[in-house]
């Protein structure tokens, strides 16, 4: 642009004489082309950014859906009164009705099966089936529908997680045994079906990876979330209407101004080593409880929830306050009247957000201790749910990432998904108060 | 008696207050409401808060204190009887003490001793460890005589502190109450002394913040100091070799969280700032109410969903690329965490971060500043490089420090993708590790917090916590002075 007044040497007295609006010289056509190339940078970014989220959001569905279905063995099974006398004088009781079962798998079939086949494929229901008859002797002689979820290999490989070359040497699973359980598909044997386990299971051993699920961790988080919500809004909201409606302006409260903004920026894993060596050490309350990690929590909420708090008492225009001023109301009672019902639907937004964050931060309830915990069962009540070791969502699912077993895996992807789509609805929630009830003066 | 009933005994004694001091109020005013100085609730909250308060006060300061009363009273028999232990040893018994008085408590709740019975009990006469495992309580070893009697005394003044405590908080409830009763009269300035109250409350509230901070440096500085009184200074901020036991040297940590950061900041800062810009001068309407609130999705997942992006879907990919027998031929990567997976992905976590701060600080550059430099003739991008960008530029450079202190804070992403090896080299597809990663494992699993090897965690969070504290400060001062030269 200031080329003509700069350098006016370089274009010359000649070259000026030709310049005319209906033609575009080459001088303009350099800065259009370097318009351009801004502009396409600009959108490059915006790509390279939303690609990424696409990726992301690719990568859970793909990796984690299939967690949400499970592939069972649906079996047809009539044991008779003289075989369950026979399985009962045997000397391995549950051995003999894996017997049983193989053989009405043959029948079905139509041909002989490997009953150690079998076992690989569906592990070992005896015991499973030893306990259904002897509760429900009434049941002997008639045609019971089993449905036994499959070993986690065999629902790998219907799942393409485990290929055929890749159990060339396996002796887990075989070629042969993959036979078997095609064959068993195409006889509509093995079905999937949607695993609800996931849902309301609990954390499993290595033994048993499929039945692993998030229930209990969920419950943790649930209680966790509690905690953080009894203690961090009244304290949070109080907070606030003294910084932003009382406090006078000295040194004190710019510390505290100072602080807030600060705390909120400090990293969380800080947040963490306060609750080990405070909570834990100095206070002595017990590690991995759901108490602790909500305290924690609630600490490193209460910044946002200030700061948001604030910001909705700010937007309350000062009429409100002059005008219940004006009509005899003391300080107090205009705020507690007036500004905070008014500002109600901005805090409660700023603290399902805050919530939000809390819900799924992981990194300070690996240092109290909610990792590696093995939830094996619901609490019994509310005062167990606070005090007695359990696990919470992420936490939970840093467990399955870091354990070697693959399946567990894509069950650290579903639960991915499972928290994805709390923090998805809470976020919808605050989005819908917001347009509802947000006024604009 | 329990805090649950005490709790229960003081909320009835409150709210008999409350209704007890309306009435005397309204009766003083011989009924008429206008003779009052405030409204009649404001008579009632008085006596209530007054019941309240100071009991709840009193109650939370008594169960803070007693615990550590006890443990000093407990302690001193066992220094008396062993007076060559050490704090481990002593911590050891004292946990054996504590469940041990549980176990007897437990059992006289249960009915199957008598109080006297466990008074009277001696260690050399009973088989004390076999009578508690009959009723299902396990104790790591045999009771000496010496652990018996510290139980004895923890459950002696432990009941003793208990009754004490509740005639003490009843008292003090029914004292407040007492006090606000007699005080209410037609002329008293109820409303005064609960708006008060009340402001006080919130004082309260809004010190909690202060109080974490505190808390905070309180806990890494004791921590600290006590560590370096094990592990020489020296050592540890300028050894270069970490081990996690006997080896710990500060250096390679640093250098893997520098490292990680600085590639993260690679990936964001241009993509961030390009979109920024792209956002806030070029975006017709629609673009922008789409992409802004796009990106900022990037922001709200949890770490643990990018930490889990890193090992399993970044990393295996970059494998794939620069690993053995990868798509470009080379041998650089041996394993799929490494500097370069938790840093690309860190990356990505920052992108929304860089762009909205960027966003807000390029809109605040005044309008007429960009109808100058139309005016002479210049082109968007003109003015965008030449006007704006040297105008916001204090306010981006704040909001990169913000995002790299996140970066250096930042916990899961390197936990899951970054490995687990402290060494300082410069070949980006290594696995190195960070202060943050460090501080996860020597704190995780069953660490005996008077050794080194668990206290050196308490250290790296206080190098940690200085590091991003001091870039915070600095950003927001930074910002703060641009933010007041166009207001």
């Amino acid at each position: 642009m200031t080329d003509a007044t700069n350098n006016p040497g370089a274009s010359g007295p000649t070259a000026r004489k030709h310049t005319s609006l209906l033609t575009i010289d080459v001088n303009t056509r350099k800065r259009n082309r370097a318009e351009a190339r801004f502009r396409s940078y600009g959108i490059a970014a915006i790509a390279i950014g939303l690609s990424f989220l696409v990726m992301l959001v690719w990568s859970i569905l793909s990796s984690g859906l299939p967690a949400f279905t499970r592939t069972v063995v649906e079996i047809e099974l009539t044991v008779t009164q003289e075989e369950y006398a026979a399985a009962e004088d045997q000397l391995f009781k549950t051995r003999a009705y894996q017997d049983l079962l193989v053989g009405s798998l043959a029948a079905e079939l139509g041909e002989d099966v490997d009953p150690e086949s079998v076992e690989r494929i569906i592990g070992s229901p005896g015991a499973m089936l030893r306990n259904y008859y002897t509760a429900n002797e009434d049941q002997l002689g008639e045609a019971v529908t089993f449905k036994l979820p499959t070993s986690s290999r065999t629902d790998g490989y219907f799942k393409g997680r485990i290929t055929r070359e890749g159990q060339e040497r396996s002796t887990f699973l075989t070629p042969e045994d993959l036979d078997l359980a095609d064959e068993m598909k195409e006889n509509g044997i093995i079905t999937s079906e949607f695993n609800w386990q996931f849902l309301t299971g609990t954390e499993a051993s290595d033994d048993n990876p499929v039945a692993a699920g998030i229930g209990a961790s969920v419950v943790g988080s649930f209680y966790m979330m509690a905690v953080v919500l009894i203690l961090s809004l009244p304290i949070g909201v109080a907070a606030s209407i003294y910084l932003e409606e009382f406090a006078p302006k000295n040194r004190f409260t710019d510390i505290i101004e100072v602080n807030i903004s600060n705390l909120a920026a400090v990293p969380s894993i800080v947040f963490g080593i306060l609750g080990l060596a405070f909570f834990i050490q100095f206070a002595g309350l017990p590690r991995s409880a759901p108490l602790v990690g909500g305290l924690v929590l609630t600490l490193m909420t209460l910044p946002t929830i200030i700061i948001s708090t604030r910001a909705a008492l700010r937007a309350v225009p000062p009429s409100i306050r002059a005008a219940a001023l004006g009509v005899g109301a003391s300080k107090m009672q205009s705020v507690f009247h007036h500004v905070l019902p008014l500002a109600m639907p901005g805090i409660l937004t700023g603290t399902i957000i805050g919530l939000a964050q809390a819900l799924g931060e992981t990194a300070p309830l690996l240092l109290i201790g909610m990792v590696g915990f093995v939830a094996l069962k619901y609490p019994d009540g509310v005062a167990e749910g606070l005090l007695d070791s359990n696990s919470a969502m992420p936490a939970q699912i840093y467990t399955w990432a870091s354990r070697a077993d693959q399946i567990f895996y894509e069950k650290a992807w579903g639960g991915i998904i499972v928290l994805l789509v709390f923090l998805l609805t809470m976020n919808i929630v605050a989005i819908v108060l917001r347009r509802r009830f947000e006024r604009r003066w | 008696m329990s805090p649950f009933w005490i709790l229960i005994v003081i909320g009835v004694v409150a709210v008999l207050g409350y209704v007890g001091a309306r009435r005397r109020a309204m009766s003083s005013a011989s009924g008429n409401i206008r003779n009052l100085h405030s409204l009649p609730n404001f008579y009632g909250m008085n006596a209530l808060l007054a019941g309240l308060v100071p009991a709840l006060l009193l109650l939370a300061v008594w169960s803070a204190v007693q615990p550590i009363v006890i443990k000093q009273s407990v302690q001193s028999i066992i220094l008396d009887a062993n007076p060559d232990f050490g704090s481990g040893q002593l911590s050891l018994v004292m946990t054996q003490v504590q469940r041990l008085a549980e176990g007897l408590s437990n059992a006289i709740g249960a009915g199957d001793l008598t109080r006297e019975q466990v008074f009277d009990m001696r260690a050399d006469l009973t088989d004390v460890r076999g009578r508690l495992a009959d009723l299902g309580v396990a104790l790591s070893g045999d009771v000496t005589q010496t652990e018996l009697q510290a139980a004895q005394r923890y459950m002696g003044i432990s009941a003793w502190g208990d009754t004490l405590r509740a005639f003490a908080v009843i008292a003090a409830s029914l004292l407040g109450t007492a006090i606000a009763f007699v005080k209410t009269d037609k002329d008293y300035r109820a409303r005064n002394a609960v708006e008060f109250m009340t402001r006080m409350m919130l004082l309260t509230a809004a010190c909690i913040a202060i109080l974490t901070t505190v808390g905070i440096v309180l806990s890494l500085v004791f921590n600290t100091v006590e560590f370096l009184r094990l592990y020489p200074a020296w050592d540890f901020f300028f050894g270069t070799r970490w081990n996690g036991t006997s080896q710990l040297g500060l250096l390679p940590l640093l250098w893997g969280t520098l490292y990680i950061s600085i590639i993260a900041l690679i990936v964001a800062v241009p993509i961030g700032l390009f979109a920024a810009i792209y956002l806030s001068e070029y975006a017709s309407k629609p673009v922008r109410a789409f992409a802004k609130p796009a990106l900022e999705v990037l922001a709200g997942i949890p770490t643990i969903v990018y930490g889990l992006f890193a090992l399993l879907t970044v990393g295996p990919f970059l494998l794939d690329v620069f690993g053995d027998g990868g798509a470009l031929g080379v041998d650089w990567m041996s394993g799929a965490t490494a500097v370069m997976t938790a840093g690309l992905v860190m990356g990505i976590m920052l992108v929304p971060f860089v762009s909205s701060l960027s966003d807000d600080i390029i809109n605040a550059v005044p309008q007429a500043m960009r109808d100058g430099s139309y005016g002479l003739g210049a082109t968007q991008s003109e003015t965008i490089r030449q006007v704006i960008l040297p105008a916001a530029l204090p306010g981006i450079v704040g909001a990169i420090l913000l995002a790299a202190s996140r970066a250096i804070g930042e916990t899961m992403i390197v936990v899951l993708g970054a490995g687990a090896a402290a060494r300082l080299s410069m070949n980006p597809f290594e696995a190195m590790t960070t202060v943050t990663t460090r501080i996860v494992s020597q704190l995780t699993g069953d660490a005996d917090f008077t050794s080194p090897e668990a206290l050196v965690a308490f250290a790296l969070g206080m190098t940690l916590f200085v590091i991003t504290l001091g870039l915070n400060v600095f950003a927001l001062y930074i910002v703060r002075k641009y933010r007041e030269q166009y207001e």
